[in-house]
């Protein structure tokens, strides 16, 4: 494999994360159609982690449910942007989405070009579904632009939106957003929302370590 | 808004209505069509409509007055008819 399994690793764990914070507004989504689909990108959103985690745990010698769940927070390396808590903020989670989205599409876009066949294929598989996300993103990101809440949180997520991607593909970012590259909330570090966060998600499978569910 | 959504099934069927659902605008509605009737590859097209463009009509049928059984093919009896001309063909074939 080309691509390093830490790269992979990045993704997953960004989907994975992303899934499950974008899942929390199922139910409490602000009209019912909205709901539906909110939820469903979350679900796509898991199922592209589960594929990136089944590459990597093909390099590793191990299975896509230890890798989601089975490491310890500090092991994760998805961005901090994905981590944060917004079930109680829909422009901030629009805001995070849209940047999001954005971001993902370009390192997609790298990934379709890969030598390597099989992230070529899966990166083209991915990026079909992606495309409903980003025309949902869009719309929304079209219709609270001049809502002033929604223009304050791209502002205090763009250092985050930055840290997504690899140094190289940050200004195909400032392009497509229209803004100043500034200095990005890197990876490595976590926010203090992952730990709840992963506490939830591990819990049933802690319970009974080493079970075959 | 509620927009009726109707869906065609494969190429070249006619559309069906489908259900309806609430969209701010045009482009939300197609988005949540999309997840609600296309998601599963279920649809081979839709039509949005807003459903203020759709007319209705109630107690559509023209008046019914007078005894115009004849209008209507059920007076027929076709049994009879069919029997006499399957006998007429089978003799016309056999001749």
């Amino acid at each position: 494999m080309t691509l390093s399994v830490s790269t992979i690793l990045r993704l997953a764990d960004d989907e994975l994360v992303l899934g499950w914070r974008n899942s929390e507004w199922t139910g409490i989504a602000p009209f019912l159609e909205e709901d539906v689909a909110f939820s469903s990108i979350a679900q796509t959103e898991i199922g592209h982690a589960r594929a990136w985690y089944e590459l990597a745990a093909k390099e590793l010698g191990t299975d896509a449910d230890s890798l989601a769940f089975d490491r310890e927070p500090d092991e994760y390396q998805c961005a901090p942007l994905v981590e944060m808590r917004m079930a109680d903020d829909w422009g901030r989670t629009i805001a995070r989405h849209w940047l999001y989205e954005t971001a993902d599409r370009i390192r997609i876009q790298v990934l379709l070009n890969s030598i390597d066949r099989e992230v070529a294929g899966l990166a083209e598989k991915v990026d079909r579904e992606e495309t409903y996300h980003r025309m949902h993103a869009e719309m929304w990101a079209e219709r609270l632009r001049d809502e002033r809440a929604f223009r304050e949180a791209v502002d205090e997520l763009w250092p985050y939106a930055l840290g997504v991607l690899p140094g190289e593909q940050r200004s195909l970012l400032c392009e497509a957003v229209e803004r100043d590259e500034c200095e990005a909330i890197e990876r490595g570090g976590h926010t203090e929302d992952l730990r709840p966060l992963w506490e939830e998600m591990t819990v049933v499978r802690r319970s009974v370590p080493g079970a075959s569910w | 808004m509620i927009w009726e959504v109707f869906r065609q099934e494969r190429e070249g069927q006619p559309f069906q209505h489908g259900g309806s659902l609430e969209a701010p605008n045009l482009v939300f509605a197609e988005a949540y069509a999309r997840e609600f009737y296309g998601r599963r590859g279920e649809s081979f097209a839709l039509w949005i409509v807003p459903r203020e463009s759709v007319e209705e009509v109630r107690e559509p049928y023209v008046a019914d007055v007078f005894d115009r059984d004849y209008r209507r093919v059920d007076g027929y009896s076709l049994k009879v008819k069919l029997k006499e001309a399957r006998e007429l063909a089978a003799k016309n074939a056999s001749r």
